[in-house]
């Protein structure tokens, strides 16, 4: 059976712009949760979000290749140069056609879409920038990737909102390991932060306002918790066959042992017990991995009432007493709920939670909530040997996503 | 400035160009300029002449003379059926 290696991390977010910065700014619970500042919010009763900041797309980009990004993409491109970088890996033609790529996004280019319609629907200009669809298509930043790095190989998109980039981790997953690639970007990269997808959320009526203190809107598991924040950002790994990856000496960071997907199949926002029971159990038989092999839980954690107390269950189901033991935490805390990028990030910090034996907190943490009553390393990050760990993503839309990342020895 | 100079002016824009490099003698080729590029500049112009350049006709475009003969005779007013014409069966903008 062919094995998935963890070869290569890149993460563009609120709290970092590379790996590093950000896990550093993880295990100090530090929150990129800010006031907005990329469009005018005053009109909106959130104010805040997981905002990228000192943010300049020309310093990453010519203005040429620049007018066909929408954010999201240029996100994905710079979290897949890092990936790349920090692979050290050189594609030789011949693996070009071995070579996938799989991205996710909830939103694609909701900024262009948005500057569009500003122009069709407010100034009642009829005609509309050309390069509006090819920024706006959620598969620009697959294309783009693809474009960057001359990857030919199985290369799609996938669009389930706060599961994309775990899903689309999932798919690479199997690429590599059902023999249709032997490497593959995979992740995910969403800019939401638009005057007409903010008020799509508002309406949802699922965010934290917390517009006076903006750091600690958002406090998964704790009792006093009020809702979800908006983040963008993107998170990107290169994933490779075992062999491939030994062959050149790469530095591996943790295998992908196994990914698991469910379908609620119940409700189009409240999320269910059993898809999500069933999608961590199904990653873990495909990892061959005992549930009291897991020590770290990286939890979909959105902050919302229903969302953690139906994780917790669902946590408590499947693990039964282990769960006492497990260390579980939400890094959107800090980083926000990166929409389709979530999931991505939130693996990349889970595999250096793994890789380096050290679990980030769940910030903002001050009360126990009796729904919620299990260990979520609050506040102060944990030194701990982390045999396995998953990265949970229960979306919207009733679709989950689980991967399973195991210590390499 | 005459529409020739605007011409190029509006193309070294769109493409980053320094202008010094576009020419009226240009071919699109030369520039770099693809499909997607072109339809770019079409666009550009339509919102600098606030005119509107056929499809047919947009498709066309070249080299930097032929898009400033087409405009010119746009903003002349004068029937540019037979450039449409001409155009018939030129390949689409893109794949898709």
């Amino acid at each position: 059976m062919r094995r998935v290696v963890i070869t290569g991390l890149g993460v563009f977010s609120s709290i970092g712009k590379n790996q590093g910065s950000f896990f550093e700014n993880l295990l100090h619970g530090r929150s990129g949760v800010r006031p907005i500042t990329q469009i005018d919010s005053s009109p909106l009763s959130v104010r805040i979000a997981a905002e990228i900041s000192d943010y300049n797309p020309e310093d990453y980009f010519p203005a040429k290749r620049l007018d066909l990004l929408d954010r999201f993409a240029q996100f994905a491109l710079i979290a897949a140069g890092e990936a790349m970088q920090s692979s050290g890996i050189e594609v030789r033609d011949e693996e070009r056609f071995r070579f996938g790529v799989v991205m996710g996004s909830g939103m694609g280019g909701a900024g262009s879409y948005d500057a569009g319609y500003h122009n069709l629907y407010a100034k009642n200009v009829t005609r509309l920038h050309p390069f509006t669809i090819p920024r706006i298509m959620h598969n620009a930043a697959t294309s783009h990737i693809c474009m960057e790095y001359g990857a030919q190989g199985p290369a799609l998109a996938t669009a389930t909102a706060c599961s994309s980039s775990g899903h689309a981790i999932a798919e690479a997953y199997h690429l590599i390991k059902f023999g249709l690639a032997d490497l593959a970007l995979a992740g995910g990269a969403d800019a939401p932060i638009t005057y007409g997808v903010m008020r799509c959320w508002e309406a949802v009526r699922v965010l934290a306002s917390g517009n006076g203190n903006p750091a600690t809107a958002c406090r998964p598991f704790s009792a006093d918790r009020k809702g979800m924040v908006i983040g963008e950002g993107a998170g990107v790994l290169l994933l490779e066959e075992l062999e491939h990856a030994r062959k050149r000496g790469a530095t591996i960071y943790g295998e992908l042992a196994g990914c698991g997907m469910s379908s609620d199949a119940s409700h189009i926002t409240q999320p269910s017990v059993d898809g999500p029971v069933r999608a961590i159990r199904m990653a873990l038989e495909e990892a061959g991995v005992a549930p009291e092999e897991i020590d770290y839980v990286n939890a979909h954690g959105t902050g919302t009432r229903l969302n953690d107390a139906t994780e917790t269950q669902v946590l408590k189901e499947v693990f039964g007493e282990h769960a006492r033991k497990l260390a579980i935490s939400s890094t959107k805390s800090m980083h926000g709920h990166a929409m389709g990028a979530t999931g991505a990030i939130e693996f990349v910090a889970t595999v250096l939670a793994v890789a380096r034996g050290v679990v980030p907190p769940t910030a903002n943490y001050t009360e126990r909530d009796p729904e919620c009553d299990l260990d979520y390393v609050p506040n102060q990050p944990r030194e701990m040997r982390v045999r396995a760990a998953i990265s949970n993503s229960f979306a919207f839309g009733g679709l989950n996503a689980v991967l399973l990342v195991r210590r390499w020895e | 400035m005459n529409v020739g100079e605007k011409v190029v002016e509006i193309i070294a824009r769109e493409q980053h160009l320094d202008p010094s490099k576009v020419s009226i003698d240009s071919t699109f080729e030369e520039l770099g300029i693809d499909s997607l590029d072109g339809v770019n500049i079409v666009f550009a112009l339509e919102e600098e002449f606030k005119i509107d350049i056929p499809d047919a006709v947009a498709q066309n475009m070249k080299s930097v003379r032929q898009v400033v003969d087409s405009l010119t005779r746009v903003l002349e007013g004068k029937d540019i059926s037979d450039l449409a014409a001409m155009a018939k069966g030129s390949s689409p903008v893109a794949n898709n």
